[in-house]
């Protein structure tokens, strides 16, 4: 079962160092002097980049095959309320982790986010640190309380960045994210206080927010149960944002900045799936399994919906914020049909959306550089005149229709398949949604890029030496995870297959025996086993 | 007849109050009979006597630990933890006010003992309330602080907002102690006594032969009338915007803190310690108050232009997150095991009286130039004319909406914990709402102070030493900034390290009577 104690240990404490370099990092940058603005980028970066060779470094050194959480760290630290700094990475975080790490030192470096002066820059850089060791810590807590102390307080850093950086309705946009966010974390507040109470008399005998006690040996009613698991699910769904509470997502991510937008697709709206997997299947399978039709009907729902929207978008950006709640609806219904295959997809889906649609969010800022509009009907023949850029658009939209040998595949394909056994119709139906996503990115994609280029979208340039570098690592990670997902499979696999046996026996979910499809992933890890 | 037996004092135990009723004294007799004392002395003093009646609080501390708590006075007064943690929350309030106050009043032209003086009888009724073990006691200090509390509001004497304030407070503060009176009359009349102690053992003997007592709950319902109106409780509340703004910044600061610690003392004295028994007749009531609070102080708060009133109102909602932490203490209120309703509240009045003081002192200086009426354009581009004043505000606001790593925040999960301990859900949850809703009023603030207006400076690199724009120069006075710096630090590293403070509050639960 998912234990604290298996897994490697390192002689220093990586996790807490990959939440603190950013912290440490930010302050630095806060307090030096604006008379050097290169010292307090360099600052910026060092500690970035630093963060991100953790993160890699980390991911070298998980052990695979291991389905415990490794490289834990435990100090007490809010004694009278049961609270410690309780950090540990598995493979269901492991690759947010590391795209977290990876995605920032690319943001910070690549995008000019254009800053009136150096003060202006310097708080950029120092609301991007703490956004990311926020982040960071959301992705690492095992402890309920240090989990909402991160997810809470990133709408800080992410509030200014919007607020302070962002497009022409920026403010309501910042605002309208805030609070939608904070009012979900208001519900999802009471019911984690709620269930570190009701499990002292319910197993676990004392007040402890520590998830893996909770999880293990508490034993609530199904109803106490349920509704303890709505409060959480409230908070997750306005993150991911599963439909009906979505409205927040497209002005936010519309009137963010381009760094904004790559980071809030990248890794934060994960924050809302990743918290479905880990705190509601692990702490309340039976209430998950009991509401699964909702959350399946919801996704599918988003899936269809936010196809049918985004082809409707005029703006580009508007566009591929919708392609996004429609395929953060495929991970939902992955993560709802609760088979190995398809969560194992669903998880790998979360790394892929954040390196496939935060490349089209960098793509679609590079474009708003060149001519100051997102608007598609202002956009016109720009293949034409700027060839290489329009290729390398190409490969990140096919990336996110989810065209085979691209990254985007593997994972959809994982939960669909997945997903079949145990959400029949529900898949089906979700399965159309990969058509209409090829429907609305190749008809943006031709308005955008074929036609007859007119005099505006004449002078278009090509792209830079330095925009191929930002986009280098993403075309990298979509082709690799397309042709050889392996390495990241076998990681993600083994606390998949423990999570489902979690849930197989607390609830009345037993997955079925999957005989014909057996993932690439099962083969590979006995080949591992056997070496 | 037996000669009068005067009762035996128990004087280092009640030197904090006396400390600070003799420096108050003192101050105001001193100060009229010699000249203009130099710049800031008055302000030292009163400082000093706050610190001095602080500590000597604190010293309390072991002595009660190690005795268990007892009475004092022949039994008027009562000498717990709960007493002293309160002293000294209003000690350090009164500290922080007292510097935000300094430049404040030199700035008008003002500067003198008297506003010292009236804030030392203030704090000095405040700790009369939060260890009166006697109904009249209570009332004797809930005057000496409203008295006080009437003339600060209308001591800007050159602003008409201010006299209003003082006399619209006056008049209906002084309607709401009739009330209070007339209710502990009724509770006299249906106990036979005003004494907490013989209160309680008059109950016990009535429960047992299971009486229920009319005059009983009348005057409970009186009570809550008055103290509603102290802690600005909605339906009592409308006094509270009026007299928010027309005060002088600093008294409000003083009203916002100091005032709302002590009524909130007065409502455990009243209601957890003396009437436990009535627990389930007053905590309906109870819930209602804090639930209209809350949603109403937030909902009122957002469509506000004047940030003094917006954070009147806001106040309103605290005073709601309050009421549920009694609420929550009202469950098990007289038991051995009380819970950690009253632990969750005197950690909620400390966080909130320092960072409530923090936001005044910000608006006080910004509010310099602009003879106390403070609208949200004057908080314009304040992040790059004074970025540290800025963040320390944010610091304030933040903290106000309950985001994480905020003393706020610890002080919101402390109340909210202690409600669902005892079940209460649907009141923890419509305050995380009313929190949210409330977090709006705080956004607007934050936009105008960093999203707006930071066009209009033009680019100075190096601008720590001169300001960006030359007609609003903004100085920071010392004693303010070191306030407000102070009030912020404390603010974050409750934010960071609560656990001392919760140990420390843990010993309150156990009350003399």
């Amino acid at each position: 079962m998912l234990s604290a104690a298996a897994g490697t240990e390192l002689a220093f404490p990586i996790l807490s160092m990959l939440i603190l370099v950013p912290v440490f990092g930010a302050v630095l940058v806060a307090v030096l002097s604006t008379r050097r603005p290169e010292f307090v980028k360099l600052t910026a970066v060092l500690a970035s980049v630093f963060t991100g060779a953790l993160s890699v470094w980390l991911t070298i050194a998980f052990e695979r095959g291991a389905d415990g959480f490794q490289f834990v760290s435990r100090h007490p630290w809010i004694e009278q309320w049961g609270i410690s700094w309780y950090l540990g990475v598995d493979g269901i975080s492991l690759f947010m982790v590391l795209l977290t790490g990876v995605l920032f030192p690319i943001v910070i470096l690549g995008i000019d986010a254009h800053h009136k002066n150096a003060r202006d820059e310097k708080r950029y850089l120092a609301w991007m640190l703490l956004l990311q060791a926020g982040v960071m810590g959301s992705f690492l807590s095992l402890d309920l309380f240090l989990f909402f102390i991160f997810f809470e307080i990133v709408l800080v850093p992410m509030y200014f960045l919007i607020g302070g950086w962002g497009y022409e309705n920026r403010v309501y946009a910042a605002t309208k994210f805030f609070l939608f966010t904070m009012l979900g974390s208001a519900f999802m507040l009471v019911s984690i206080i709620a269930t570190a109470v009701l499990a002292r008399d319910n197993g676990v005998g004392q007040v402890t927010f520590d998830l893996v006690v909770l999880a293990e040996q508490s034993n609530f009613a199904a109803s106490t149960g349920r509704w303890l698991f709505f409060g959480f699910a409230v908070a997750f769904a306005v993150k991911v944002p599963i439909f009906p509470v979505h409205t927040w997502l497209p002005d936010a991510h519309t009137q963010a900045p381009t760094a904004g937008s790559v980071v809030l697709a990248g890794v934060m709206l994960k924050l809302g799936t990743y918290g479905f997997i880990r705190f509601g299947l692990y702490l309340f399978p039976e209430a998950a399994w009991w509401s699964r039709s909702l959350f399946l009907t919801l996704a599918v729902i988003g899936v269809i919906y936010a196809a049918i929207v985004a082809t409707m978008q005029a703006d580009l950006k508007r566009l591929v914020a919708y392609s996004s709640i429609a395929h953060l609806g495929f991970i939902v219904l992955g993560t709802f049909a609760m088979t190995t295959q398809s969560l194992t997809g669903g998880v790998l889906q979360m790394v892929s959306h954040g390196v496939s649609t935060g490349a089209l969010f960098l793509m679609v800022g590079m474009i708003y550089e060149r001519r100051h509009t997102r608007q598609i009907s202002e956009l016109r023949g720009i293949a034409s005149v700027a060839p290489i850029f329009a290729g390398f658009f190409m490969v990140v939209m096919l990336s996110s229709i989810a065209v085979p040998g691209l990254n985007g595949f593997v994972g959809e394909f994982l939960i669909l398949i997945g997903s079949f056994p145990t959400a029949r119709w529900w898949t089906v139906i979700a399965a159309t949604g990969v058509i209409l996503a090829a429907l609305y990115l190749l008809w943006a994609y031709q308005r955008v890029f074929h036609g007859e280029v007119d005099d505006a979208n004449r002078s278009f340039p090509e792209i830079r030496v330095r925009e191929v570098a930002v986009l280098a690592p993403f075309i990298a990670a979509i082709v690799f995870t397309g042709i050889y997902p392996k390495p990241i499979l076998e990681r993600i696999e083994p606390s998949v297959v423990a999570l489902v046996q979690h849930v197989e026996s607390r609830s009345n979910f037993v997955e079925p025996a999957v005989g014909i499809i057996n993932s690439a992933a099962d083969a590979d890890t006995s080949d591992q086993e056997g070496n | 007849m037996p000669p009068f037996v005067g009762p035996e004092v128990a004087w280092f135990a009640l030197s904090p109050l006396l400390v600070l009723a003799a420096g108050g004294l003192l101050l105001l007799v001193a100060g009229a009979l010699t000249p203009q004392w130099p710049r800031g002395l008055y302000a030292a003093v009163t400082a000093s006597v706050a610190g001095t009646a602080g500590v000597l609080a604190a010293l309390q501390w072991s002595r009660i630990a190690d005795d268990g708590p007892t009475t004092l006075v022949a039994g008027a007064m009562s000498y717990d933890a709960f007493a002293q943690f309160l002293t000294i929350t209003i000690a350090i309030a009164l500290i922080l006010v007292v510097m935000i106050t300094d430049e404040d009043l030199r700035n008008s032209d003002a500067d003198g003992p008297e506003v010292y003086g009236l804030y030392l009888m203030a704090a000095t009724g405040g700790v009369i309330m939060a260890a009166a073990n006697d109904l009249i006691v209570l009332f004797l200090g809930l005057e000496a602080l409203s008295l006080a509390l009437y003339v600060l509001a209308a001591s800007a004497r050159k602003r008409s907002d201010s006299q209003e304030s003082g006399l619209k407070y006056f008049v209906l503060g002084g309607f709401s102690s009739a009330f209070f009176l007339y209710g502990i009359a009724l509770i006299y009349g249906g106990t036979g006594s005003t004494n907490i102690g013989g209160i309680i053992s008059s109950l016990q003997s009535s429960v047992t032969t299971g009486g229920d007592n009319a005059l009983v709950l009348a005057g409970i319902a009186l009570l809550l009338v008055g103290l509603g109106f102290k802690v600005a409780a909605v339906p009592f509340h409308v006094w509270t915007p009026d007299v928010y703004q027309g005060a002088p910044t600093p008294v409000t600061a003083f009203m916002a803190s100091v005032g709302k610690a002590a009524a909130f003392a007065a409502i455990v004295r009243v209601l957890i310690v003396a009437l436990p028994f009535y627990r389930e007749d007053w905590r309906p009531a109870i819930w209602v108050l804090a639930v209209l609070s809350l949603v109403v102080g937030s909902a009122l708060a957002v469509v506000q232009t004047n940030v003094k009133r917006m954070l009147a109102y806001s106040s309103i909602s605290h005073a709601g997150f309050l009421l549920v932490a009694i609420e929550a203490a009202g469950h098990r209120a007289g038991e051995s095991d009380p819970g950690t309703g009253v632990v969750a509240l005197v950690i909620y009045l400390l966080a909130y009286s320092v960072l409530v003081i923090g936001t005044f002192g910000v608006v006080t200086v910004v509010g310099r130039n602009t003879s106390g009426d403070v609208t949200l354009d004057a908080f314009k581009g304040l992040s790059t004319r004074r970025p540290a004043l800025a963040l320390a505000l944010t610091v304030f606001l933040f903290a106000q909406a309950g985001v994480p790593f905020t003393s706020g925040f610890v002080a919101k999960f402390g109340v909210i914990q202690a409600a669902v301990e005892e079940r209460s859900y649907a009141i923890a949850i419509i305050a995380m709402v009313a929190a949210v809703i409330a977090a709006f009023l705080y956004l607007r603030i934050m936009v105008s102070v960093w999203l707006s207006g930071s066009t209009e400076t033009s680019s100075d690199n190096s601008a720590e030493a001169t300001d960006g724009s030359p007609d609003r120069t903004l100085q920071i006075p010392v004693a303010a900034g070191l306030a407000i710096g102070a009030a912020a630090i404390f603010t974050v590293a409750v934010g960071i390290l609560p656990g001392w403070l919760i140990s420390t509050a843990e010993a309150v639960t156990t009350f003399a009577r």
